[in-house]
Protein backbone atom coordinates (compact mmCIF):
# COMPACT_ATOMS: atom_id res chain seq x y z
CA UNK A 1 0.00 0.00 0.00
CA UNK A 2 1.75 3.10 -1.12
CA UNK A 3 0.08 6.46 -0.71
CA UNK A 4 0.60 9.04 -3.46
CA UNK A 5 3.80 11.05 -3.14
CA UNK A 6 3.76 14.17 -0.98
CA UNK A 7 6.11 16.59 0.70
CA UNK A 8 6.51 16.27 4.45
CA UNK A 9 6.81 19.21 6.81
CA UNK A 10 7.36 19.10 10.57
CA UNK A 11 7.10 22.68 11.88
CA UNK A 12 8.13 23.45 15.45
CA UNK A 13 5.58 26.12 16.38
CA UNK A 14 1.88 26.84 15.86
CA UNK A 15 2.93 29.97 14.00
CA UNK A 16 5.09 28.05 11.53
CA UNK A 17 2.39 25.43 11.10
CA UNK A 18 -0.15 28.16 10.30
CA UNK A 19 2.34 29.79 7.92
CA UNK A 20 2.75 26.52 6.00
CA UNK A 21 -1.00 25.89 6.01
CA UNK A 22 -1.61 29.36 4.59
CA UNK A 23 1.06 29.25 1.90
CA UNK A 24 1.15 25.66 0.63
CA UNK A 25 -1.36 24.50 -1.90
CA UNK A 26 -3.30 21.34 -1.08
CA UNK A 27 -1.85 20.79 2.39
CA UNK A 28 -3.21 18.51 5.13
CA UNK A 29 -2.51 18.60 8.83
CA UNK A 30 -1.23 15.31 10.28
CA UNK A 31 -1.96 14.71 13.97
CA UNK A 32 -2.12 11.05 15.04
CA UNK A 33 -2.62 10.03 11.43
CA UNK A 34 -5.16 7.35 12.28
CA UNK A 35 -7.79 8.72 9.96
CA UNK A 36 -5.59 10.52 7.46
CA UNK A 37 -3.02 7.76 6.83
CA UNK A 38 -5.63 5.03 6.19
CA UNK A 39 -7.31 7.40 3.72
CA UNK A 40 -3.98 8.14 2.06
CA UNK A 41 -3.17 4.43 1.83
CA UNK A 42 -6.42 3.87 -0.02
CA UNK A 43 -5.72 7.05 -2.03
CA UNK A 44 -9.00 8.51 -0.88
CA UNK A 45 -6.81 11.43 0.18
CA UNK A 46 -3.80 12.55 -1.89
CA UNK A 47 -2.56 15.81 -0.39
CA UNK A 48 0.51 17.40 -2.00
CA UNK A 49 1.81 18.52 1.39
CA UNK A 50 1.53 16.96 4.83
CA UNK A 51 2.14 19.18 7.85
CA UNK A 52 2.94 16.99 10.88
CA UNK A 53 2.14 18.58 14.26
CA UNK A 54 4.29 16.14 16.26
CA UNK A 55 7.07 18.66 16.90
CA UNK A 56 4.80 21.58 17.76
CA UNK A 57 5.13 22.20 21.50
CA UNK A 58 2.19 23.15 23.72
CA UNK A 59 -0.47 21.10 21.94
CA UNK A 60 -0.45 18.18 24.38
CA UNK A 61 -1.32 17.90 28.05
CA UNK A 62 -4.49 17.88 30.13
CA UNK A 63 -4.92 20.47 32.85
CA UNK A 64 -7.56 21.95 35.13
CA UNK A 65 -8.56 25.61 34.89
CA UNK A 66 -11.26 26.32 37.46
CA UNK A 67 -14.35 24.38 36.42
CA UNK A 68 -12.94 23.57 32.99
CA UNK A 69 -10.55 20.83 31.92
CA UNK A 70 -8.32 21.93 29.07
CA UNK A 71 -6.97 19.32 26.68
CA UNK A 72 -4.32 20.03 24.07
CA UNK A 73 -5.58 19.02 20.62
CA UNK A 74 -2.69 16.54 20.33
CA UNK A 75 -3.63 14.69 23.54
CA UNK A 76 -3.95 11.08 22.41
CA UNK A 77 -6.98 8.91 23.08
CA UNK A 78 -4.75 7.02 25.55
CA UNK A 79 -3.78 10.28 27.30
CA UNK A 80 -7.50 11.02 27.65
CA UNK A 81 -8.42 7.46 28.67
CA UNK A 82 -5.74 7.36 31.38
CA UNK A 83 -5.96 10.96 32.64
CA UNK A 84 -6.40 11.12 36.45
CA UNK A 85 -7.98 14.60 36.15
CA UNK A 86 -10.58 13.44 33.66
CA UNK A 87 -11.27 10.22 35.57
CA UNK A 88 -11.99 12.31 38.68
CA UNK A 89 -13.86 15.26 37.14
CA UNK A 90 -15.35 14.12 33.84
CA UNK A 91 -15.01 10.33 33.78
CA UNK A 92 -17.30 9.93 30.76
CA UNK A 93 -14.69 11.65 28.58
CA UNK A 94 -12.02 9.14 29.63
CA UNK A 95 -14.51 6.30 29.15
CA UNK A 96 -15.44 7.48 25.67
CA UNK A 97 -11.78 7.60 24.68
CA UNK A 98 -11.29 4.09 26.11
CA UNK A 99 -13.73 2.55 23.60
CA UNK A 100 -12.25 4.17 20.50
CA UNK A 101 -10.79 1.56 18.15
CA UNK A 102 -8.14 -0.47 19.92
CA UNK A 103 -5.12 0.23 22.14
CA UNK A 104 -2.72 0.88 19.23
CA UNK A 105 -5.19 3.29 17.62
CA UNK A 106 -5.59 5.05 20.97
CA UNK A 107 -1.83 5.40 21.38
CA UNK A 108 -1.62 7.52 18.21
CA UNK A 109 -5.05 9.02 17.50
CA UNK A 110 -5.77 12.39 19.09
CA UNK A 111 -8.84 14.13 20.47
CA UNK A 112 -8.22 17.08 18.15
CA UNK A 113 -7.91 14.80 15.14
CA UNK A 114 -11.08 12.98 16.02
CA UNK A 115 -13.09 16.19 16.38
CA UNK A 116 -11.50 17.83 13.31
CA UNK A 117 -12.06 14.76 11.16
CA UNK A 118 -15.70 14.43 12.32
CA UNK A 119 -16.20 10.88 11.08
CA UNK A 120 -19.96 10.23 11.27
CA UNK A 121 -19.24 7.08 13.33
CA UNK A 122 -16.69 8.64 15.70
CA UNK A 123 -17.33 8.35 19.43
CA UNK A 124 -16.10 11.60 20.99
CA UNK A 125 -18.52 13.86 19.09
CA UNK A 126 -21.49 12.46 21.05
CA UNK A 127 -19.76 13.21 24.34
CA UNK A 128 -18.60 16.63 23.09
CA UNK A 129 -22.22 17.59 22.42
CA UNK A 130 -23.68 16.05 25.58
CA UNK A 131 -21.25 17.75 27.97
CA UNK A 132 -20.89 20.95 25.89
CA UNK A 133 -17.20 20.97 24.90
CA UNK A 134 -15.72 24.15 23.50
CA UNK A 135 -13.19 23.95 20.68
CA UNK A 136 -10.46 26.53 20.39
CA UNK A 137 -9.17 27.23 16.88
CA UNK A 138 -6.14 29.31 16.01
CA UNK A 139 -5.69 31.01 12.66
CA UNK A 140 -3.81 33.94 11.15
CA UNK A 141 -6.17 36.35 12.92
CA UNK A 142 -5.79 34.73 16.35
CA UNK A 143 -7.94 32.42 18.43
CA UNK A 144 -11.67 31.83 18.50
CA UNK A 145 -13.86 29.43 20.42
CA UNK A 146 -16.61 27.31 18.88
CA UNK A 147 -19.27 25.42 20.83
CA UNK A 148 -19.65 21.72 20.08
CA UNK A 149 -23.23 22.42 18.93
CA UNK A 150 -21.90 24.66 16.16
CA UNK A 151 -18.86 22.49 15.33
CA UNK A 152 -20.31 19.54 13.44
CA UNK A 153 -21.76 20.85 10.19
CA UNK A 154 -22.19 17.84 7.97
CA UNK A 155 -20.50 14.68 6.76
CA UNK A 156 -16.87 15.12 7.85
CA UNK A 157 -17.26 18.86 7.83
CA UNK A 158 -16.81 21.20 10.77
CA UNK A 159 -16.62 24.88 11.64
CA UNK A 160 -12.80 24.73 11.41
CA UNK A 161 -11.49 27.23 8.83
CA UNK A 162 -9.12 26.06 6.09
CA UNK A 163 -6.41 28.31 7.47
CA UNK A 164 -6.96 27.26 11.10
CA UNK A 165 -5.67 24.66 13.53
CA UNK A 166 -7.70 23.16 16.31
CA UNK A 167 -5.43 23.79 19.30
CA UNK A 168 -7.47 23.14 22.43
CA UNK A 169 -10.54 21.27 23.63
CA UNK A 170 -12.28 22.65 26.72
CA UNK A 171 -14.41 20.28 28.79
CA UNK A 172 -16.81 21.84 31.32
CA UNK A 173 -17.02 20.03 34.65
CA UNK A 174 -20.66 19.42 35.53
CA UNK A 175 -21.73 20.22 39.14
CA UNK A 176 -22.17 17.78 42.04
CA UNK A 177 -25.28 15.66 41.58
CA UNK A 178 -24.42 15.00 37.92
CA UNK A 179 -23.71 11.75 36.13
CA UNK A 180 -22.93 10.82 32.55
CA UNK A 181 -22.43 7.74 30.43
CA UNK A 182 -21.46 6.93 26.82
CA UNK A 183 -22.75 3.71 25.29
CA UNK A 184 -22.25 2.43 21.78
CA UNK A 185 -23.09 -0.45 19.55
CA UNK A 186 -19.63 -1.07 18.09
CA UNK A 187 -19.02 -2.17 14.54
CA UNK A 188 -17.70 -5.71 14.99
CA UNK A 189 -14.54 -5.15 12.92
CA UNK A 190 -13.57 -1.50 13.19
CA UNK A 191 -15.10 -0.77 16.64
CA UNK A 192 -16.50 2.51 15.26
CA UNK A 193 -19.96 3.39 16.57
CA UNK A 194 -22.82 1.99 14.50
CA UNK A 195 -24.77 4.07 16.99
CA UNK A 196 -23.39 5.80 20.10
CA UNK A 197 -25.21 7.90 22.69
CA UNK A 198 -23.77 10.03 25.47
CA UNK A 199 -26.20 11.17 28.17
CA UNK A 200 -25.44 13.57 31.02
CA UNK A 201 -27.90 14.62 33.74
CA UNK A 202 -27.91 16.77 36.86
CA UNK A 203 -30.42 15.88 39.58
CA UNK A 204 -31.58 18.12 42.44
CA UNK A 205 -32.12 17.01 46.06
CA UNK A 206 -35.54 15.61 45.22
CA UNK A 207 -34.20 13.60 42.31
CA UNK A 208 -35.65 15.89 39.65
CA UNK A 209 -33.58 16.52 36.53
CA UNK A 210 -32.39 20.13 36.39
CA UNK A 211 -30.18 19.72 33.33
CA UNK A 212 -29.72 17.12 30.62
CA UNK A 213 -27.34 16.80 27.68
CA UNK A 214 -27.71 14.04 25.11
CA UNK A 215 -25.53 13.57 22.01
CA UNK A 216 -26.08 10.93 19.31
CA UNK A 217 -23.41 9.72 16.87
CA UNK A 218 -23.12 7.01 14.23
CA UNK A 219 -26.65 6.91 12.89
CA UNK A 220 -26.60 9.99 10.66
CA UNK A 221 -24.08 12.04 8.68
CA UNK A 222 -22.97 13.96 11.77
CA UNK A 223 -23.32 13.88 15.52
CA UNK A 224 -26.29 15.84 16.85
CA UNK A 225 -27.91 16.95 20.09
CA UNK A 226 -31.07 14.98 20.88
CA UNK A 227 -33.19 17.96 21.89
CA UNK A 228 -36.38 15.96 22.15
CA UNK A 229 -34.81 13.58 24.66
CA UNK A 230 -33.39 16.46 26.69
CA UNK A 231 -36.81 18.14 26.81
CA UNK A 232 -38.34 14.85 27.91
CA UNK A 233 -35.91 14.60 30.84
CA UNK A 234 -35.95 18.22 32.02
CA UNK A 235 -37.80 18.82 35.28
CA UNK A 236 -38.83 15.16 35.69
CA UNK A 237 -38.03 12.60 38.33
CA UNK A 238 -36.18 10.09 36.21
CA UNK A 239 -37.85 6.77 36.91
CA UNK A 240 -37.89 3.97 34.35
CA UNK A 241 -41.08 5.22 32.67
CA UNK A 242 -39.82 8.80 32.31
CA UNK A 243 -36.51 7.59 30.86
CA UNK A 244 -38.24 5.25 28.44
CA UNK A 245 -40.59 8.00 27.26
CA UNK A 246 -37.76 10.50 26.75
CA UNK A 247 -35.55 7.97 24.95
CA UNK A 248 -38.29 7.43 22.35
CA UNK A 249 -37.29 10.78 20.82
CA UNK A 250 -33.62 9.81 20.34
CA UNK A 251 -33.74 9.50 16.53
CA UNK A 252 -35.68 12.75 16.01
CA UNK A 253 -33.47 15.27 14.29
CA UNK A 254 -30.96 12.58 13.24
CA UNK A 255 -30.65 12.16 9.45
CA UNK A 256 -30.43 8.38 9.90
CA UNK A 257 -28.57 6.69 7.03
CA UNK A 258 -29.11 3.13 5.86
CA UNK A 259 -25.88 1.26 5.11
CA UNK A 260 -24.31 -2.20 5.37
CA UNK A 261 -24.80 -2.11 9.13
CA UNK A 262 -28.53 -1.68 8.98
CA UNK A 263 -31.70 -0.06 7.70
CA UNK A 264 -33.01 3.33 8.77
CA UNK A 265 -35.58 1.63 11.04
CA UNK A 266 -32.95 -0.55 12.69
CA UNK A 267 -30.55 2.30 13.36
CA UNK A 268 -33.32 4.56 14.66
CA UNK A 269 -34.25 1.72 17.00
CA UNK A 270 -30.63 1.47 18.18
CA UNK A 271 -30.68 5.22 18.91
CA UNK A 272 -33.67 4.75 21.22
CA UNK A 273 -32.26 1.66 22.94
CA UNK A 274 -28.81 3.15 23.51
CA UNK A 275 -30.31 6.45 24.65
CA UNK A 276 -32.33 4.59 27.28
CA UNK A 277 -29.32 2.61 28.47
CA UNK A 278 -27.03 5.65 28.59
CA UNK A 279 -29.62 7.74 30.49
CA UNK A 280 -30.27 4.93 32.99
CA UNK A 281 -26.55 4.65 33.70
CA UNK A 282 -26.13 8.43 33.90
CA UNK A 283 -28.99 8.69 36.42
CA UNK A 284 -27.52 5.92 38.55
CA UNK A 285 -24.22 7.75 38.66
CA UNK A 286 -25.87 11.08 39.46
CA UNK A 287 -27.61 9.40 42.39
CA UNK A 288 -24.12 8.45 43.66
CA UNK B 1 12.25 14.52 -2.15
CA UNK B 2 13.89 11.99 0.15
CA UNK B 3 14.42 12.87 3.79
CA UNK B 4 16.97 11.54 6.28
CA UNK B 5 15.57 9.44 9.13
CA UNK B 6 17.39 7.92 12.06
CA UNK B 7 15.77 5.52 14.49
CA UNK B 8 16.90 3.00 17.04
CA UNK B 9 15.49 -0.46 16.41
CA UNK B 10 16.11 -3.16 19.02
CA UNK B 11 19.01 -1.13 20.42
CA UNK B 12 20.75 -0.50 17.10
CA UNK B 13 20.72 2.85 15.31
CA UNK B 14 19.71 2.95 11.63
CA UNK B 15 19.99 5.98 9.33
CA UNK B 16 18.50 6.09 5.84
CA UNK B 17 17.07 8.49 3.30
CA UNK B 18 13.44 7.70 2.60
CA UNK B 19 10.52 8.97 0.59
CA UNK B 20 7.97 10.62 2.92
CA UNK B 21 5.25 8.23 1.73
CA UNK B 22 7.20 5.16 2.84
CA UNK B 23 5.23 3.44 5.59
CA UNK B 24 7.14 2.59 8.74
CA UNK B 25 6.31 -1.10 8.37
CA UNK B 26 7.85 -1.19 4.89
CA UNK B 27 10.86 0.69 6.17
CA UNK B 28 11.38 -1.88 8.92
CA UNK B 29 10.80 -4.86 6.64
CA UNK B 30 12.39 -3.72 3.40
CA UNK B 31 14.96 -1.02 4.16
CA UNK B 32 16.17 -2.34 7.49
CA UNK B 33 15.42 -5.98 6.65
CA UNK B 34 13.61 -7.07 9.81
CA UNK B 35 10.76 -9.14 8.45
CA UNK B 36 9.28 -10.39 11.72
CA UNK B 37 6.82 -7.49 11.65
CA UNK B 38 4.01 -8.50 9.29
CA UNK B 39 1.50 -6.76 7.04
CA UNK B 40 -1.92 -8.38 7.16
CA UNK B 41 -4.37 -5.76 5.90
CA UNK B 42 -4.77 -2.47 4.07
CA UNK B 43 -7.11 -0.92 6.58
CA UNK B 44 -5.19 -0.57 9.88
CA UNK B 45 -7.34 -3.22 11.51
CA UNK B 46 -5.41 -6.48 11.87
CA UNK B 47 -2.50 -5.52 14.13
CA UNK B 48 -0.01 -7.91 12.45
CA UNK B 49 2.31 -4.90 12.10
CA UNK B 50 2.26 -3.94 15.80
CA UNK B 51 5.60 -2.72 17.19
CA UNK B 52 6.61 -0.69 20.22
CA UNK B 53 7.51 2.91 19.43
CA UNK B 54 8.81 4.96 22.35
CA UNK B 55 7.33 2.31 24.62
CA UNK B 56 3.84 2.31 23.08
CA UNK B 57 2.24 -0.34 20.88
CA UNK B 58 1.51 1.16 17.47
CA UNK B 59 0.49 -0.10 14.04
CA UNK B 60 3.57 0.37 11.88
CA UNK B 61 1.39 0.31 8.74
CA UNK B 62 -0.40 3.47 9.87
CA UNK B 63 2.68 5.63 10.35
CA UNK B 64 5.13 7.07 7.88
CA UNK B 65 8.78 6.27 8.50
CA UNK B 66 9.46 10.01 8.71
CA UNK B 67 7.16 10.20 11.74
CA UNK B 68 9.49 7.79 13.54
CA UNK B 69 12.58 9.95 13.06
CA UNK B 70 14.37 9.91 16.42
CA UNK B 71 12.17 7.13 17.82
CA UNK B 72 13.10 4.10 19.92
CA UNK B 73 11.56 1.02 18.36
CA UNK B 74 11.22 -2.59 19.50
CA UNK B 75 10.11 -5.27 17.07
CA UNK B 76 9.53 -8.97 17.65
CA UNK B 77 13.21 -9.58 16.86
CA UNK B 78 14.11 -7.52 19.93
CA UNK B 79 12.05 -9.53 22.44
CA UNK B 80 14.31 -12.52 23.11
CA UNK B 81 17.40 -11.69 25.15
CA UNK B 82 20.66 -13.67 25.08
CA UNK B 83 19.00 -16.55 23.29
CA UNK B 84 16.20 -16.77 25.87
CA UNK B 85 12.62 -16.25 24.80
CA UNK B 86 10.71 -13.39 26.39
CA UNK B 87 8.11 -14.77 28.85
CA UNK B 88 5.35 -13.73 26.42
CA UNK B 89 7.00 -15.71 23.63
CA UNK B 90 7.43 -18.62 26.04
CA UNK B 91 3.75 -18.35 26.96
CA UNK B 92 2.73 -18.71 23.30
CA UNK B 93 4.96 -21.80 23.15
CA UNK B 94 3.64 -23.35 26.37
CA UNK B 95 -0.04 -22.70 25.66
CA UNK B 96 0.01 -23.33 21.92
CA UNK B 97 -1.02 -19.71 21.25
CA UNK B 98 -0.48 -19.92 17.51
CA UNK B 99 -1.26 -22.01 14.49
CA UNK B 100 0.01 -20.40 11.27
CA UNK B 101 1.86 -17.77 13.31
CA UNK B 102 1.13 -14.86 11.00
CA UNK B 103 -0.56 -12.75 13.67
CA UNK B 104 1.84 -13.80 16.43
CA UNK B 105 4.48 -11.04 16.25
CA UNK B 106 1.76 -8.41 16.51
CA UNK B 107 -0.02 -10.32 19.28
CA UNK B 108 3.20 -10.51 21.28
CA UNK B 109 3.97 -6.80 20.90
CA UNK B 110 0.39 -5.89 21.84
CA UNK B 111 0.67 -8.21 24.83
CA UNK B 112 3.92 -6.53 25.90
CA UNK B 113 2.12 -3.18 26.06
CA UNK B 114 -0.87 -4.75 27.81
CA UNK B 115 1.18 -6.39 30.57
CA UNK B 116 3.08 -3.18 31.16
CA UNK B 117 -0.20 -1.31 31.74
CA UNK B 118 -2.15 -4.15 33.38
CA UNK B 119 0.33 -6.62 34.94
CA UNK B 120 -2.44 -8.97 36.18
CA UNK B 121 -5.15 -8.62 33.54
CA UNK B 122 -8.49 -10.38 33.80
CA UNK B 123 -9.60 -12.47 30.84
CA UNK B 124 -12.01 -9.69 29.90
CA UNK B 125 -9.21 -7.12 29.98
CA UNK B 126 -7.03 -9.33 27.80
CA UNK B 127 -9.78 -9.67 25.22
CA UNK B 128 -10.55 -5.92 25.27
CA UNK B 129 -6.86 -5.05 24.94
CA UNK B 130 -6.51 -7.43 21.97
CA UNK B 131 -9.31 -5.76 20.00
CA UNK B 132 -6.78 -4.41 17.52
CA UNK B 133 -5.23 -7.80 16.72
CA UNK B 134 -6.96 -10.28 14.48
CA UNK B 135 -6.17 -13.99 14.33
CA UNK B 136 -7.70 -16.15 11.60
CA UNK B 137 -6.63 -19.49 13.10
CA UNK B 138 -6.77 -19.93 16.85
CA UNK B 139 -10.11 -18.55 17.94
CA UNK B 140 -8.10 -16.48 20.48
CA UNK B 141 -8.60 -18.96 23.29
CA UNK B 142 -5.01 -20.11 23.56
CA UNK B 143 -3.73 -16.61 22.93
CA UNK B 144 -5.57 -15.51 26.08
CA UNK B 145 -4.05 -18.48 27.95
CA UNK B 146 -0.57 -17.63 26.65
CA UNK B 147 -0.87 -14.08 27.95
CA UNK B 148 -2.18 -15.32 31.30
CA UNK B 149 0.83 -17.68 31.48
CA UNK B 150 3.17 -14.78 30.71
CA UNK B 151 1.50 -12.53 33.30
CA UNK B 152 1.98 -15.16 36.01
CA UNK B 153 5.60 -15.81 35.10
CA UNK B 154 6.48 -12.14 34.73
CA UNK B 155 4.92 -11.37 38.13
CA UNK B 156 6.82 -14.27 39.70
CA UNK B 157 10.07 -13.14 38.07
CA UNK B 158 9.86 -9.66 39.56
C1 LIG C 1 -8.51 0.64 12.95
C2 LIG C 1 -9.10 1.94 13.39
C3 LIG C 1 -10.22 1.93 14.22
C4 LIG C 1 -10.78 3.12 14.65
N1 LIG C 1 -11.88 3.06 15.46
C5 LIG C 1 -12.44 4.21 15.89
C6 LIG C 1 -13.56 4.17 16.77
O1 LIG C 1 -14.04 3.12 17.17
N2 LIG C 1 -14.10 5.35 17.15
C7 LIG C 1 -13.57 6.56 16.75
O2 LIG C 1 -14.09 7.59 17.15
N3 LIG C 1 -12.51 6.62 15.95
C8 LIG C 1 -11.92 5.49 15.50
N4 LIG C 1 -10.83 5.54 14.69
C9 LIG C 1 -10.32 6.87 14.24
C10 LIG C 1 -9.34 7.42 15.26
O3 LIG C 1 -10.01 7.81 16.42
C11 LIG C 1 -8.54 8.62 14.73
O4 LIG C 1 -7.50 8.77 15.63
C12 LIG C 1 -9.25 9.94 14.66
O5 LIG C 1 -10.43 9.85 13.89
C13 LIG C 1 -8.38 11.00 14.00
O6 LIG C 1 -7.41 11.48 14.90
P1 LIG C 1 -5.90 11.59 14.44
O7 LIG C 1 -5.19 12.33 15.49
O8 LIG C 1 -5.42 10.25 14.12
O9 LIG C 1 -6.04 12.54 13.16
P2 LIG C 1 -5.36 12.50 11.71
O10 LIG C 1 -5.65 11.23 11.02
O11 LIG C 1 -3.95 12.93 11.81
O12 LIG C 1 -6.19 13.68 11.03
C14 LIG C 1 -7.56 13.53 10.68
C15 LIG C 1 -8.08 14.79 10.00
O13 LIG C 1 -8.17 15.87 10.92
C16 LIG C 1 -7.31 16.94 10.58
N5 LIG C 1 -6.66 17.38 11.82
C17 LIG C 1 -6.12 16.60 12.78
N6 LIG C 1 -5.71 17.31 13.83
C18 LIG C 1 -5.99 18.60 13.54
C19 LIG C 1 -5.80 19.83 14.26
N7 LIG C 1 -5.26 19.85 15.47
N8 LIG C 1 -6.20 20.97 13.67
C20 LIG C 1 -6.76 20.94 12.42
N9 LIG C 1 -6.98 19.82 11.70
C21 LIG C 1 -6.60 18.66 12.26
C22 LIG C 1 -6.34 16.36 9.56
O14 LIG C 1 -5.89 17.32 8.64
C23 LIG C 1 -7.15 15.29 8.88
O15 LIG C 1 -7.94 15.84 7.88
C24 LIG C 1 -10.23 4.37 14.24
C25 LIG C 1 -9.09 4.40 13.43
C26 LIG C 1 -8.53 3.19 13.01
C27 LIG C 1 -7.31 3.24 12.15
S1 LIG D 1 -1.05 -4.44 8.61
FE1 LIG D 1 -1.13 -2.91 10.12
S2 LIG D 1 -3.06 -3.21 11.00
FE2 LIG D 1 -3.06 -4.69 9.41
S1 LIG E 1 -2.17 -18.06 14.21
FE1 LIG E 1 -2.77 -17.85 12.16
S2 LIG E 1 -3.56 -15.81 12.13
FE2 LIG E 1 -3.21 -16.15 14.22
Amino acid sequence: MYPAAFEYHAPTSVRDALGLLGSLEDAKILAGGHSLVPMMKLRLAQPKHVIDLRKVPGLTGIKEEGSTIVLGAMATHWDVESSPILKAKAPVVAETAAVIGDPAVRNKGTIGGSLAHADPAADMPATAIALGFELVCEGPKGRRTVKADDWFQGLMSTALGEDELLVEVRVPVWPAGSGACYMKFPHPASRFAVVGVCAAVTLDKNGACTRAGVGVTGAGTKAVRARGVEAGLAGKRLDAAAIEAAAQKAAEGVDVQADLQGSVEYKAHLCRVFARRAIEAAVKRAQG
Amino acid sequence: MKLPVTMTINGQSYSHEVEPRLLLVHHIRETVGLTGTHVGCDTSQCGACTILMNGQAVKACTLFAVQADGAQITTIEGMAKNGELHPIQQGFWEKHGLQCGFCTPGMIMAAAQMLERYPRPTEEQIRHQLEGNLCRCTGYHNIVKAIQWAAEHMAAGK
